[in-house]
């Protein structure tokens, strides 16, 4: 089964294979953007209670949504590369950890912006709220490290390490934060039913979900792109590479 | 095997003893940190008994942060680190105990000075008793976390301000518990739940932080 | 025996030496020469698995030595730039413990290898308050209580006057009489002669591609 994945390993084919795949999901992230934002935005019914302020959530849970899986994939990297001792997986965490911190924050204004019709404020210090500003702070920390080391071969390993430790801990962190939330301020804060979203406003959402996961795939596809061609400048495949777009240019 | 573990853990409290100032200067900045608050604050006592075990928490989280920085640091400049790396047993038991002696030298005095903050910050007995309770169970666990951070920065040049920004987030949930125990204690309920949850957070690092260390200082001392 | 195969490193995206290999047998002494710069103590800590190479592998006795760290360092005695000796303990403290902790260690009179060194009468003087030469004396003293087969040793002549040169050159001899192995760097010039010292003498790479 492992066989067809094999040749991945190698940076050069991944190099390639990412370059295949790119195109894809720009596509897919083009035509869910039109579609899931049109159609939340303009024809989807205004919610009863929250009127037209509630649109941001085809914004907010799919940046949300995304931040987490951002860091699952890099959890399952920083696994893979520690185990497996693949420099490829590495590479893989450096080029996402960015995006979902950029894809958290995301989350975090839109909630904000959420928030100051909701509860009246900007901030509020809500559980899924505060998870995610902690979730931030988990991603600045993996960046920051990864920035510090001047050996980018240590860098990812560096990296891996606190990823897998962030992984273990975001768990607890959340339900620790879930916890305090509840004991803190229990009533004060507005609850959603979410269960009981209507069809016609679950639909953009979903497409949006998918957008949002097909924006992330292209934009951790072309970051990984540009990081295996930094950190493997030196091999002869690369100044191949180079040479060949600069006499396609001539 | 705990031979070896009690070796290191001397040579590190003999050296420290030589050195005292390493080990006060962190409890006097605790000391400090709680001071500041009354002054901050104002003095009525029903305000500071509230904020109480915040802020004594969050002081040791600071005195933690800044005693973590001698961990590996004296060793990895005078090559020590390397040394210990390459002795022919496995890493993660000697920083165990390297970890251990921090913390007998750091959050243990701090464990001692607790009674006399409480005194300041106007803590009643039961709060103080659960205080003392979750400073016991929450600085090893600290002290576990932080010495995965100061591991993986230990090479770096700049690796202090780095340490907080990776170790800060990651000690929330031990604030967070160790807190709502101490708010359960002040208005008479039940706090084992959280003290078992606080437990259960120690056990876990004590098995799976070690290994995490010795990982970091193989990436750091390269 | 030491083998190295193929080994390349890569600094901060800088090839410090590619394809490197060499096998080191017992009783020999190896040299590690080259300009400043070119990956000596780089390739030293390769070999004793404090870093990774980029590619290649390490074998003591055929093992590769990441298989099985505890083994290799029984028989491995490493002295780096850094002497890894506490400047807050004494120099005899210092001994004791590496002699407690490293089972390769022998249980001799700490006080008559110290003095061996000639660091008798410093005995129980913080090691802080010690000359560097006297420092490094202090770290040199673990050669005379070791039976580790394999010596590695970056420029263990810093700070050493002559006469402990001449020493320290007897011992090694003496250690691959024994079926020991020594490999070093120095800048110094060494009066072993031919048959007993071998060199690797490193370059700095023509390209700089990988491989």
């Amino acid at each position: 089964m492992w066989k067809w994945l094999h040749p991945y390993a190698k940076p050069e084919k991944s190099y390639q294979l990412a370059g295949k795949l790119l195109p894809w999901f720009v596509v897919v992230t083009v035509i869910t953007f039109v579609v899931g934002l049109v159609w939340g935005l303009l024809f989807a019914p205004a919610d009863y209670q929250q009127g037209d302020s509630f649109r941001i959530i085809y914004i907010h849970v799919p940046a949300a949504m995304m931040a987490m899986a951002a860091y699952s994939t890099m959890a399952i990297a920083a696994f893979i590369a520690l185990v497996w001792q693949i420099r490829l997986a590495e590479m893989n965490i450096a080029a996402i950890a960015p995006v979902g911190a950029v894809f958290t924050f995301i989350a975090l204004v839109t909630g904000a912006a959420w928030g100051k019709p909701m509860w009246g404020a900007w901030w509020v210090w809500d559980a899924r709220l505060t998870s995610e500003l902690i979730l931030l702070f988990v991603y600045l920390g993996i960046i920051a490290l990864y920035n510090a080391f001047s050996d980018k071969v240590l860098a990812g390993r560096a990296a891996s390490i606190l990823t897998l430790v962030g992984v273990i801990n975001l768990p607890v962190i959340h339900y620790s934060v879930v916890w305090w939330n509840t004991l803190h301020q229990g009533a004060t804060i507005m609850k959603f039913d979410k269960p009981s979203m209507a069809p016609e406003m679950l639909w953009p959402l979903m497409i949006m979900i998918v957008g949002f996961a097909a924006f992330l795939g292209s934009v951790s596809l072309l970051r990984f792109r540009n990081e295996i061609l930094a950190r493997e400048s030196h091999r002869p495949w690369v100044s191949a590479l180079v040479t060949d777009k600069l006499s396609g240019e001539k | 095997m705990f031979k070896v573990f009690l070796q290191v853990v001397s040579k590190e409290l003999k050296g420290a003893f030589r050195r005292q100032s390493d080990i006060l200067n962190p409890v006097w900045f605790f000391i400090i940190v709680v001071t500041l608050f009354p002054l901050g604050i104002g003095t009525d006592p029903i305000l500071l008994a509230r904020i109480a075990p915040g802020v004594i928490w969050v002081a040791a989280l600071l005195a933690a942060l800044l005693s973590f920085e001698r961990l590996f640091k004296d060793d990895f400049i005078d090559g020590s680190l390397e040394q210990l790396m390459l002795m022919p047993h496995p890493l993660a038991w000697l920083v165990s105990a390297k970890v251990f002696a921090h913390w007998l030298l750091t959050g243990l005095p701090i464990l001692f000075i607790s009674p006399l903050l409480a005194i300041f910050l106007s803590m009643e007995t039961n709060t103080y008793f659960a205080l003392f309770l979750t400073l016991l169970i929450g600085t090893p666990i600290l002290s576990l976390l932080g010495a995965i951070g100061v591991a993986l920065t230990v090479g770096l040049r700049k690796g202090g301000i780095l340490l907080s920004l990776i170790m800060l987030p990651l000690s929330i949930p031990i604030l967070i518990f160790s807190t709502l125990a101490i708010d359960a204690a002040a208005y008479g309920q039940s706090y084992l739940g959280l003290l078992a949850l606080l437990g259960a957070m120690l056990v876990t690092s004590i098995t799976l932080a070690p290994f995490a260390i010795a990982a970091s200082l193989r990436v750091s001392v390269s | 025996m030491l083998r190295c195969e193929k080994l390349t490193c890569v600094r901060e995206d800088r090839v410090l030496f590619k394809d490197l290999s060499f096998v080191i047998k017992p009783g020999e002494i190896v040299q590690v020469e080259g300009p400043n710069g070119v990956g000596k103590t780089s390739l030293f800590r390769l070999v004793i698995g404090l870093s990774l190479p980029y590619q290649g592998d390490i074998f003591w006795q055929d093992t590769p030595i990441t298989d099985d760290r505890e083994h290799f360092y029984q028989k491995l005695l490493y002295l780096g730039h850094k002497t890894g000796i506490k400047p807050e303990l004494t120099a005899l403290e210092n001994l004791q413990f590496f002699q407690k902790l490293q089972p390769s260690h022998k249980n001799l009179d700490l006080w008559e290898i110290l003095a061996k060194v000639g660091l008798a009468g410093y005995e129980d003087i913080i090691t802080a308050q010690l000359s560097a030469g006297q420092q490094r004396r202090v770290a040199l003293a673990r050669l005379w209580l070791n039976d580790c087969p394999l010596w590695i040793l970056d420029e263990p002549f810093t700070a050493i006057d002559k006469s402990g040169v001449k020493v320290l050159e007897n011992l090694f001899l003496q250690h691959a009489a024994q079926g020991g192995i020594v490999l070093l760097t120095t800048h110094q010039d060494l009066s072993l002669d031919k048959k007993h010292l071998s060199k690797i003498i490193l370059e700095k790479p023509q390209d700089n591609f990988y491989v």
